[in-house]
């Protein structure tokens, strides 16, 4: 068998979806269309985008210097013909314009070496050839040529080709097949050069010559191994949520809209993290040992329960006053000492001496697991920041990629109509992106127009605050009223949600019109603005929520009877949340669906709404910021929002492609990404934080509920524990400094985050992008 | 590898596995493909060479290249008359340089000859019209592709003479950045 290839290759001219490779043996297995999937490697693993990379790797002298030519060949093209070269070798050899020949045959394109960046650095003074590849020279593209720019130079002549014949003769079989099989000739006269070249140096086939044997087991492991990843691939590529459906959007619509659906994923996943740790350390331990004391006059589940969070919800896992401050113990011991008896595993015992109690002490797991939590998700979004401030910092930089993206985004995989389709139209989008971003600042205006523009910008701007103020406002009152009122009925307690919900609808719209009214001349202008106004309904509504939450409920609780302030702040959140959704819903209803039959059968027109990505986008943060305040009060409500976020992904897509139109003016998402994210961060992250933070350590918790009900503040019962465990295992006590040191000194903690992101943003902003465009042009990442 | 094929002598597979980026079964395979093109004009037996084309049309129909913009030039491109007629030589160059394999800078030069629409070694402005049109479909104004095309070959053109290169064409290519999944996490 003549696996003796040491070299990986792999023939893909394919239908994109299809990952699969053919074994070596099951070649005649693979339908015809597959036929060129043949993939099999004499080395690591190498993965498509890298193949290139590891065949030269591999083969050791792939880093081939510039070797700088010495005297330019100025031969002409009858020499050419003399020795009757195909007229597709002319075509080619012809096309090889402004490259000074080199010593030899400079038709033999080496490999560039990597770490070469810079491309326009002028020539240096030729190194000494080293012996494996100097004789194939290469002039350097991208200098100032100082021999002739023009494209007719031929660079291989007659008497070029006797020189590339004793070249390949004077090189290992391994770098010459290598060389071989990069000439642009055609293959009849790569033929006959490996005919002149190799006939009287040995028979056969130059790979076979050089192959150990012991090459064979590494070949079958590597193929082996290629296998179960490539059927790995595809599990796991469909593990990736919704990858498939963001590709789709975007052909379509465009980046920027597609930005906002993995926003949405990422809240996803944060979300998924909160969940699993609250699920983990907080819910299922109290779970399995449910509280004594239950007022049985709420047992009763209605309906309206579920919206309300009240009733039957409210002594259930869902809200702070289920979970006790006791230190619950679990019974390790019945499966072991069954097994060590030997005897069957289903004696149940009795035996109370022999249980080993595992101590699980519940205030201190709840104050520590919303503390780690935030911590957590706080370097991720550090960190995602830095990530993607890397990038788009890359693309501010350079600017001209107007002729990258016209030749280098083509992706020749692609074979499905469809598929070709959505390129087409993803690039055309693209382009039309860079276009307006490139002629937006091309036009100037007069005085009196730019006077104008700015009093309808003052106007606007007034009107925004005067609605923002109002909004607030409202909210602020009806708050007050209800907190004076005293018990209400539970439908009355769906007022405040509805009143917050119905401003956080109506007002973007607002906002929309006065950006329509005011007619800016770049489109990411639009977005800034329309972001900034958002962004401040959203803090002012979120600030006047926890003035009243934290300002007025927590610290009055008998003013409104309650005798857990922190479920009614738990209740509350999660009202809003539900609220926030249903009012979506009938936003997307009513203002997208209905809009758009209205505005095709009443007003004849068939512009479809815009879908408007910095409402949208807000309206998540917002949402988010509405979990992370509620985590301490209902460890639970990450479930609602991560079924809110599943929810709405799938509605908002099939409201997109149904009724809305993209971004009239398309913008470019990567710097938006971005701002997103800084978003996220820096208003919503952080305000929740220290909201926390403040009801931690400051706010006395109610006493007749929750796990920190005798407690001065919630933070006491982790020093509490602490010094449990330290007079329980007094070896332990290092561990209460280091506590201690981190938690009384936050300083501490700060500077050790500070210091690790300072180095991971170090690294992401730093210009890392390889010179990989190995495949870039026929092959090339799909720009998602 | 017992193997009892007729369709090659093993010197004629000697000499694709060292001149292409194939192997023999690949060879064989791609054999099978072009012949299914045009069965009646694909003899079985190539032990000595026949001169046989297989034209353009039916090379375009290939499910690989039936959708992809650039068929027309990329099977001109490796014909040796220019009009797209194949013979078995110049289907396997074609597949060998395409494959993800072939270095980067035998593609490079192979990409400068397909977006070469007219032949003439550069890429002028109307080629690159003609190959953004074929890109975007029509998805683009005319005044757009007009846009594009000025700015392409100003950024691109580093010699000045207003068309591009393939000194040009490859300095460009080589500053293409990774192109980066737009907020991918």
């Amino acid at each position: 068998m003549r696996s003796s290839r040491s070299v990986a290759h792999s023939v893909s001219l394919k239908v994109d979806s299809c990952q699969m490779d053919s074994d070596y043996e099951n070649l005649g297995g693979c339908e015809p269309g597959q036929v060129f999937l043949l993939q099999y490697s004499g080395g690591p693993a190498a993965g498509c985008p890298d193949t290139l990379e590891l065949c030269e790797v591999r083969e050791g002298t792939a880093t081939s210097q510039h070797v700088r030519d010495e005297t330019p060949g100025e031969e002409q093209i009858s020499s050419l013909r003399r020795n009757h070269w195909s007229a597709a070798t002319l075509k080619v050899l012809s096309a090889m314009p402004s490259r000074t020949a080199g010593k030899s045959s400079a038709a033999v394109i080496s490999r560039r070496s990597r770490p070469q960046r810079h491309r326009t650095s002028p020539r240096d003074s030729s190194q000494p050839p080293r012996p494996i590849q100097d004789d194939f020279s290469e002039a350097d593209v991208g200098e100032a040529s100082t021999e002739g720019a023009a494209g007719n130079n031929f660079w291989f002549t007659g008497n070029k080709k006797e020189q590339l014949v004793s070249n390949l003769r004077g090189l290992s079989a391994s770098e010459a097949m290598r060389k071989l099989r990069a000439l642009p000739f055609c293959l009849a006269d790569k033929m006959e050069l490996r005919r002149l070249a190799f006939s009287d140096v040995a028979t056969g086939s130059l790979i076979s010559r050089n192959v150990p044997c012991y090459s064979f087991l590494s070949v079958y492991i590597s193929r082996t191994w290629r296998h179960c990843l490539f059927s790995c691939h595809s599990v796991l590529g469909s593990l990736h949520l919704w990858q498939l459906s963001t590709k789709r959007l975007g052909g379509r619509f465009g980046t920027g809209v597609v930005s906002y659906f993995l926003f949405l994923r990422m809240l996803l996943r944060l979300n998924l993290l909160l969940l699993v740790t609250n699920g983990l350390f907080v819910v299922v331990p109290q779970a399995i040992h449910p509280p004594p004391l239950r007022d049985s006059h709420l047992d009763n589940f209605i309906g309206l329960n579920l919206l309300t969070g009240t009733g039957y919800l409210s002594q259930s896992v869902m809200f702070y006053g289920y979970y006790t401050n006791t230190t619950v113990t679990a019974c390790q011991a019945a499966l072991s000492t069954a097994r060590s008896n030997g005897g069957s595993p289903d004696l149940p015992v009795r035996d109370n001496d022999r249980c080993q109690t595992v101590p699980y002490n519940i205030p201190a797991a709840y104050f520590y697991t919303t503390a780690i939590a935030f911590f957590i998700t706080c370097i991720i979004l550090v960190y995602s920041i830095s990530k993607s401030f890397g990038r788009s910092f890359h693309v501010l930089k350079s600017n001209r990629n107007l002729a990258v993206k016209v030749f280098c985004t083509w992706d020749f995989k692609l074979s499905k109509k469809t598929s070709v389709r959505f390129q087409s139209e993803k690039i055309s989008i693209q382009l039309k992106e860079l276009l307006s971003e490139m002629i937006s600042g091309d036009e100037r205006k007069s005085c009196l127009q730019g006077l104008g523009h700015l009093v309808v910008n003052l106007l606007t701007w007034a009107v925004c605050l005067v609605g923002i103020t109002l909004g607030a406002t409202g909210v602020h009152f009806l708050s007050e009223t209800t907190i004076r009122r005293g018990a209400v009925r539970e439908t009355e307690l769906l007022l405040l949600s509805a009143a917050v919900s119905g401003v956080n609808l109506l007002l973007p719209g607002l906002f929309n019109l006065c950006v329509w009214v005011e007619k800016h001349d770049s489109p990411s202008v639009y977005v800034y603005v329309s972001i900034f106004r958002n962004l401040l309904l959203k803090i002012s509504i979120v600030g006047v929520l926890c003035f009243r939450w934290l300002g007025r409920v927590a610290v009055e609780p008998e003013s409104r009877d309650l005798k857990c302030w922190e479920s009614f702040v738990g209740q509350e959140l999660y009202r809003l949340l539900l609220m926030d959704f249903i009012f979506t819903v009938l936003y997307t209803f009513l203002g997208e669906f209905l809009w758009r039959l209205f505005s095709k059968q009443v007003l004849k027109r068939n512009r479809k709404p815009v879908f408007d990505i910095a409402r949208n986008v807000l309206e998540l943060i917002y949402g988010q910021t509405l979990t992370w305040l509620g985590v301490l009060f209902s460890p639970p409500l990450p479930v609602v929002q991560i079924i809110k976020l599943l929810l709405l992904f799938y509605l908002k897509k099939s409201s997109l492609i149904a009724n809305c139109q993209g971004p009239g003016q398309p913008w470019r998402a990567s710097q938006m990404t971005t701002l997103f994210s800084t978003l996220l961060f820096f208003p919503s992250f952080v305000s929740a934080a220290v909201s926390i933070a403040y009801t931690l350590w400051t706010i006395k918790p109610s006493s007749g509920c929750g796990p920190f009900r005798t407690l001065t503040t919630m933070f006491h019962s982790g020093k509490l524990w602490a010094q449990e465990l330290e007079n329980a295992h007094p070896v332990l006590s290092w561990l209460s400094w280091v506590y201690n040191s981190l938690v009384e000194n936050p300083v501490f903690l700060f500077l050790a985050t500070g210091v690790f992101l300072r180095g991971r943003t170090k690294g992401s902003s730093s210009p890392n992008c390889k010179p990989s465009v190995n495949n870039s042009i026929w092959f090339p990442l799909i720009d998602e | 590898m017992g193997n009892k094929q007729t369709t090659f002598t093993d010197e004629q597979l000697e000499a694709f596995q060292d001149c292409t980026f194939f192997t023999r079964k690949e060879i064989l395979r791609l054999h099978g493909r072009y012949r299914e093109l045009a069965p009646h004009l694909v003899p079985l037996d190539y032990t000595n060479n026949p001169d046989i084309r297989v034209p353009l049309t039916l090379i375009t129909s290939m499910p690989e290249l039936k959708e992809n913009p650039f068929r027309d030039r990329i099977v001109e491109t490796f014909s040796e008359d220019g009009q797209g007629n194949l013979s078995f030589n110049d289907f396997v160059d074609m597949f060998s340089a395409l494959c993800e394999t072939s270095p980067r800078e035998l593609k490079t030069i192979y990409a400068f000859k397909i977006y070469d629409f007219n032949r003439d070694n550069f890429i002028c402005k109307v080629d690159l019209e003609k190959m953004l049109n074929k890109l975007t479909k029509g998805e683009l104004t005319p005044e757009e592709v007009t846009l594009v095309c000025d700015k392409a070959v100003e950024e691109a053109d580093l010699d000045g003479d207003s068309k591009l290169s393939f000194a040009d064409f490859e300095n460009m290519v080589s500053k293409a950045p990774d192109f980066l999944s737009s907020g991918s996490t």
